[in-house]
């Protein structure tokens, strides 16, 4: 940054003490600031690519036989799996995270507290001490309980129960959006509370929060990996421990790469999805 | 017959306020009552306490011989009967001009799809905008969606419409064509509660007019008396600034608390700066 020239830029501004330096124009200054940027961009780059060892960078992220050994099970069984875990946990959560959501905006009070507790409870615990309470901890709890599907269902609801804090905000902020006279015009056609909140309030909420409810179904196709922690079997197995498993064995990292693009593969076309979708609505608005 | 509005000794207050002070009022079946009066004075509130969209706090309502304001009525079964307009349109934007109509057809009044929406196109059709049904509500100007909005009511055949200044949100070059609806309709002998700023249309449409400050009724009667010539300064001030703002005097508008507890000591004469003399006389 210039210290020298800090008063208002212009021709008629010589007038302060700072005669005597150079005087450049905004638009050079712009330009010279702009060159810098390209400049840092390019040698960031440079660095980066001279000081990767390109040749073992070959032969352990992008080794082809690496990548053959995960064929086809990352596909048929890992990514079926990943989707499995992040759609139910997903469809867990966004159900108890409405219905927490409609709690938090109860007239009732204790429902609005206890909306509340568990919100502050789920979003402060890591999701993999979740997964691991309900694997090892209900079953004490509760003798002879058994979730069904197994080791799915506990995902799913382990996924479900962190997700549903999370959701549980986004869909009240989105609630709390939409204008009273939306709640004000449903009843006057004379909907009930419920009736005008299902079919009027609640569709409008879900559409301006399409983006956090977006990246919410994003953060869970991730942390579905988190799943292998409750012991899993091969049939169960989703992206990222099937990637480390293969690559333990080979003592390779391409497996990793190869996991990292079956996400990729998932949450990038998820985006634009999600944005053609929001510029489609904001037509519509 | 019994008259399809009946409002006795309405008190609303939010909080410390008192936004009505004691209102009695009557609208038979068939006529069409306007009310006027300056922001504030509690018009809206009045009306949003005849379908319960505000509590009353205490008083009686009574719509079509139901009391609204009994604890224990069937508040959804008495609003599917009174049409409500908003100023702000309040049209679903999630849905077309046509599901908008439809919605409440179809999910209070469980009629099925063909038969709302041939209801639907119907009164679509009666306020002139039946080409735009399929548009929605962001595509429309503030007239047609007003001209939804109506047709959204009518659709639930109510006895009763309420409007809360319907034109006001709007270009003043569409007024016209709400005004001419709500004119037809009218016409139609609908029974219509208008709260409105338009004295033309409250003038020639209204068969009564209701002239409202400071939560209470200051005067009411048949709109040549009420807007042609009214007795209360108040009045008279209210019009002649809403009728030729260009003439207003700045600080010339009388407080209507003096007049209020004037008339509960029971004075006889009105107090000062309400006294008929300093009234001009409305040109």
């Amino acid at each position: 940054m210039a210290t020298t020239t800090t008063g208002p830029s212009g021709p008629a501004e010589a007038t302060s003490g700072s005669g005597g330096t150079r005087r450049l124009s905004p638009r050079k200054r712009r330009r010279i600031t702009l060159g810098i940027q390209y400049v840092i961009f390019v040698a960031v780059i440079v660095v980066v690519a001279v000081s990767i060892n390109w040749g073992d960078i070959q032969e352990h992220f992008f080794d082809p036989g690496g990548a053959e050994e995960m064929l086809p099970e990352v596909f048929t069984i890992a990514l079926k799996n990943t989707i499995i875990y992040a759609l139910t946990g997903y469809a867990f959560g966004f159900v108890l995270g409405m219905i927490l959501a409609l709690m938090r905006l109860s007239s009732v009070a204790p429902y609005r507290w206890a909306a509340l507790i568990y919100i502050e409870i789920f979003r402060g615990l890591p999701l993999l001490l979740v997964l691991l309470l309900i694997a090892f901890g209900l079953p004490v709890a509760f003798p002879g309980l058994e979730f069904p599907f197994g080791h799915y269902g506990q995902g799913a609801v382990g996924l479900g129960l962190v997700a549903a804090a999370y959701l549980a905000e986004t869909l009240r902020a989105g609630i709390q959006a939409i204008p009273r006279g939306q709640m004000e015009a449903a009843r006057s056609l004379g909907m009930s509370r419920p009736r005008a909140m299902i079919s009027i309030v609640i569709p409008q909420a879900v559409r301006v929060v399409i983006p956090p409810l977006t990246n919410e179904l994003i953060v869970l196709f991730k942390d579905s990996s988190l799943v292998s922690a409750i012991g899993v079997v091969a049939e169960e197995v989703e992206v990222t421990k099937l990637g480390s498993d293969v690559a333990i064995r080979t003592a390779d990292s391409t497996p990793f790469i190869v996991a990292g693009a079956a996400y990729l593969l998932i949450t990038v076309p998820l985006g634009i999805l999600v944005r053609r979708l929001e510029a489609r609505q904001a037509k519509g608005r | 017959m019994t008259s399809a509005v009946v409002i006795s000794e309405l008190h609303k207050s939010f909080g410390p306020l008192e936004v009505l002070r004691g209102i009695d009022f009557t609208v038979e079946t068939g006529q069409v009552v306007c009310v006027i009066g300056p922001s504030g004075s509690g018009k809206s509130t009045l009306l949003r306490c005849v379908n319960l969209l505000e509590e009353p706090t205490s008083g009686q309502v009574i719509v079509n011989g139901v009391e609204v304001t009994d604890p224990d009525v069937d508040i959804d079964a008495v609003r599917r009967r009174i049409g409500m307009v908003f100023q702000q349109f309040n049209l679903f934007p999630h849905l077309t001009a046509l599901e908008n109509v439809t919605i409440a057809q179809r999910r209070v009044l469980k009629r099925g799809r063909t038969r709302a929406n041939q209801l639907a196109m119907q009164n679509l059709e009666k306020v002139g905008i039946a080409e735009k049904a399929s548009a929605y509500p962001a595509q429309l100007s503030g007239g047609q969606q007003q001209r939804v909005a109506i047709a959204r009511s009518l659709s639930m055949d109510p006895d009763l419409m309420l409007f809360d200044e319907p034109t006001s949100a709007l270009d003043p070059e569409l007024v016209g064509d709400v005004l001419a609806v709500m004119r037809s309709l009218a016409e139609d002998g609908m029974t219509m509660l208008v709260v409105t700023h338009e004295m033309s249309f409250a003038r020639e449409v209204a068969d009564h007019v209701v002239f409202m400050d400071g939560g209470v009724i200051v005067e009411q009667g048949l709109p040549d008396k009420v807007i042609g010539s009214p007795e209360h300064p108040r009045t008279q001030t209210f019009l002649r600034r809403v009728l030729d703002p260009t003439h207003a005097e700045v600080g010339e508008v009388p407080d209507v608390d003096e007049y209020v507890a004037h008339r509960a000591e029971g004075g006889a004469h009105l107090p000062s700066g309400w006294d008929a003399g300093s009234g001009h006389g409305v040109g």
